[in-house]
């Protein structure tokens, strides 16, 4: 049995009550006279948390980033952020002798000179992977429940931004060992910045300290790898978690879930417990894979020098589409006019990329304004109950899939026995034919669904069980569906597309006939729940033997 | 105990017999062979390949050859439109193609891939032998030069200056245009690592003396024999594929052990 613990009856469940005599009562007693912590304690251990697994995929990010910063503070102490040429005289001998920078020398020696060195770089990297990993599967789950809807637009842009930060974090600390890899990788940065037109050259620069790569590059990426863009994600997590706290969490539609409560485990002591526990076996997970899987191997990329490139360069993965997206660009794009050459490859995948990232990250405003809901919503949409939405996400999702995949052409060409060029044709393809294909396939797989529940609401699931009426008539009986599960599938908002209205001074402008064709568009196909004089009806039309238990 | 004699005990008394000249000649001498050597073969080594040459060795190496390659090669290894000419591409070409599999081919394709050997080492070396005496061509490379046991270091920069553009750093191969591609290196032998080197098989260029020096060529053999016997240091290497293969594990075997255990932990007990 779970227990459903509202808000009011957690006042009863004795947190925050002082026993007296014993020693945790007056340790208690006594922080609680100096800092009032206790009235922190009520607050927050009183807390409902509805209970699902894909509510933890946040916290999963959360603990990666832990992770992350105790692994990288520990890398700190025996890294040299410094492109100051020295000869790497360390254990590993393939690259003894070899003229390296300080970066990479000082990497080669946390990695086979410093004790426990190489476990926390595979740590450090590994969760690195995994945090933006969470963070891309927990905005899925944000997106498509709908838990980006009013109050928690602003929530949505923070955590996008985090999601950007992270990647930045991730780019930079990519680049830190200064090895073929990380070399390889600022090069294309480089370019990419070189191709913009006007100030490109001027921008490359100013990062470089003058000609790629230069000496600087190391030591900025550093500033901006621990100090600048970890408190900057410090300060944004702190906000998106206050923001979870005053909003309270969203929650799935069930039986007794609405938008005036939260249905869960308070704070104190079980969700405390279990998520307190869930730190160390997310901990545990990546020691584990840190200790058994090598990682970003530089012994084998050697230093940077600027004229190799391995075959299989590719960013981690996060950086995979952007990547791809250049990849996908057909040559011959570049030309020249007034004697200045304009890098079409470049600067189309700077804009595309750039266009679908603030795509993402307004769609909430978007879809209000398209919707003009201004309604509170607390209680999530099941993927299904919002077919145009889940079909927008499932174009975006193949969208980015394609780059992403792209990014990994040559490994996808030799691995399967294919050519290059064919998979490159057949990824420039699906990025551009297949969100289309995405968006209509998962509309009409979401509309069918509806159908299925409403299908069920109305006249329960088929049992199989045929019987035969007094009068001669067959029928099968429809088990019909219980209360709990029926409230889950009737309880989503329905909207009609928006109609076009006169403003006050009787005018219909531009801007309002573009919101209402797209409200058309958004809503034009849909399947409303289920309402209770259908309900009645639909019953009233069958024997009575089906209703009856 | 034996007593050991050693060359510099003997030395005076040679010396004594030769002629104050002698060196002088013998250097002349020298140099005339090096150079007439080098002028003969100008892009390749020419090490003499062994006693394989015999015309008996010469003559079953041509029977296989009429039998097994001449259909593509012709019948004079003059080649056709199914094959490329084989006179002058030397034994190491021969030993590499047909001691790898590579050779008879399985199929036509965009380029021959490697497969279980077809003939014994006594027949391959039979081929060799007689491509070997149509025209002179890359020998056999001499085994202190596959001893791998040179430096590393050296090795492991000139590897990734020249080879692992398309091969990968660690020898993991690579993707080339039109379904052609760079084979991964590992449990390949010296030899043919060296013999791939000269004679430039499939779409590889060849790397001629003059390119890279015989011993450069064993440094490169020193790293890659490294890298095949010391095991990744951090752990199993994921197949040495780079990031590809690291987002794929976290992705799939990472998260989803992580989801798999959120769907533990919020699991409600029966």
């Amino acid at each position: 049995m779970t227990t459903i613990i509202t808000r009011e009856s957690a006042e009863d469940q004795g947190v925050g009550v002082k026993k007296a005599g014993g020693f945790t009562a007056s340790a208690a007693n006594y922080i609680d006279e100096r800092t009032s912590i206790s009235g922190a304690v009520k607050e927050l251990g009183r807390k409902i948390f509805p209970d699902h697994w894909s509510f933890l995929l946040g916290e999963v990010a959360l603990y990666s980033f832990v992770i992350i910063l105790l692994s990288g503070s520990f890398l700190t102490f025996f890294f040299q952020a410094s492109m100051a040429e020295v000869v790497y005289n360390g254990s590993y001998a393939p690259l003894k002798g070899i003229p390296m920078s300080a970066a990479m020398s000082s990497t080669m020696d946390i990695s086979f000179d410093v004790r426990g060195g190489l476990l926390m770089r595979q740590v450090h990297h590994w969760a690195a992977l995994l945090f933006v990993a969470a963070i891309g599967l927990h905005m899925l789950r944000i997106y498509f429940t709908g838990a980006f809807r009013k109050p928690r637009e602003l929530n949505w842009v923070i955590g996008f931004i985090l999601f950007i930060l992270a990647m930045a974090e991730g780019f930079t600390g990519y680049s830190l060992p200064d090895d073929l890899l990380s070399g390889n990788g600022l090069r294309i940065i480089d370019g990419l910045i070189k191709g913009i037109p006007v100030v490109g050259t001027w921008v490359s620069f100013l990062l470089f300290g003058g000609e790629f790569p230069g000496t600087d590059i190391v030591g900025r990426l550093y500033s901006l790898h621990i100090l600048l863009l970890p408190a900057i994600i410090v300060a944004l997590i702190a906000m998106h978690l206050l923001f979870v706290v005053v909003h309270k969490h969203t929650q799935y539609p069930a039986a007794g879930h609405t938008n005036q409560n939260v249905v869960g485990y308070p704070v104190l002591p079980v969700y405390a417990a279990k998520a307190g526990g869930f730190f160390f076996i997310v901990f545990g997970v990546v020691m584990l894979i840190a200790s058994l899987f090598t990682i970003n191997p530089i012994w084998n990329y050697g230093p940077y020098d600027p004229s190799p490139v391995s075959a299989g360069t590719q960013p981690d993965w996060y950086i995979g589409f952007a990547d791809g997206a250049m990849r996908l660009i057909p040559t011959g794009w570049e030309f020249v006019w007034l004697n200045h050459t304009y890098s079409l490859n470049i600067l189309v995948v700077l804009i595309v990329v750039g266009l679908f990232i603030v795509t993402v990250m307004v769609y909430p405003f978007i879809e209000a304004w398209i919707t003009g809901d201004k309604r509170e919503h607390h209680v999530l949409d099941r993927p299904r109950n919002a077919p145009t939405r889940t079909a927008i996400g499932a174009a975006g999702v193949t969208f980015y899939a394609s780059l992403w995949a792209a990014a990994s052409s040559d490994i996808m060409a030799t691995h399967f026995h294919l050519t290059m060029e064919g998979v490159i044709h057949t990824l420039q393809a699906t990025t551009l034919l297949g969100p289309f294909l995405a968006f209509f396939i998962a509309k009409r797989v979401c509309l069918a669904l509806q159908k299925k529940d409403r299908e069920i609401v109305l006249h329960g699931y088929e049992s199989g069980r045929i019987v035969r009426l007094p009068g001669g008539e067959f029928v099968e009986v429809h088990q019909p569906v219980d209360e709990y599960e029926r409230w889950k599938l009737v309880s989503y908002s329905d909207f009609k597309p928006l109609m076009l209205r006169p403003n006050a001074q009787g005018k219909i402008g531009p801007a309002e006939k573009v919101r209402a064709g797209l409200s058309r568009w958004f809503f034009e196909d849909r399947i409303t729940p289920v309402t209770q004089a259908e309900l009645n009806q639909a019953h009233g039309d069958h024997p009575a033997e089906i209703t009856d238990k | 105990m034996t007593t050991i004699k050693t060359p510099r005990a003997r030395r005076p008394r040679k010396t004594g017999r030769r002629h104050p000249l002698a060196s002088v000649a013998l250097i002349a001498i020298g140099l005339l062979f090096t150079g007439g050597a080098y002028v003969a073969f100008s892009s390749s080594t020419a090490v003499a390949t062994t006693d394989a040459s015999s015309q008996q060795t010469i003559a079953q190496g041509e029977k296989l050859f009429a039998a097994n390659c001449a259909t593509c090669h012709g019948l004079s290894a003059q080649g056709s439109s199914e094959g490329p000419s084989l006179i002058g591409v030397g034994a190491a070409s021969v030993d590499f193609q047909v001691g790898t599999g590579r050779m008879p081919m399985q199929m036509q394709g965009p380029q021959a891939q490697k497969k279980p050997v077809q003939f014994t080492a006594e027949q391959t070396a039979a081929l060799a032998a007689y491509v070997a005496s149509l025209a002179p061509g890359p020998g056999i490379p001499a085994a202190e030069l596959l001893d791998a046991a040179g430096d590393a270091a050296t090795g492991a920069e000139l590897f990734r200056i020249n080879c692992a553009m398309c091969h990968n750093v660690a020898g993991a191969g690579g993707a080339l245009t039109e379904g052609k591609f760079a084979p991964a290196i590992e449990n390949v032998s010296a030899q043919h690592i060296y013999e791939a080197m000269i004679t430039g098989p499939q779409n590889m260029p060849v790397f001629n003396d003059m390119n890279i020096s015989p011993e450069d060529k064993r440094d490169i053999i020193t790293y890659l024999k490294y890298v095949e016997d010391n095991p990744s240091p951090g752990g199993l290497a994921l197949g040495s594929l780079g990031p590809v293969a690291e987002g794929l594990f976290i992705w799939i075997f990472g998260l989803g052990a992580i989801v798999a255990l959120t769907v533990w932990i919020t699991a409600k007990s029966n």
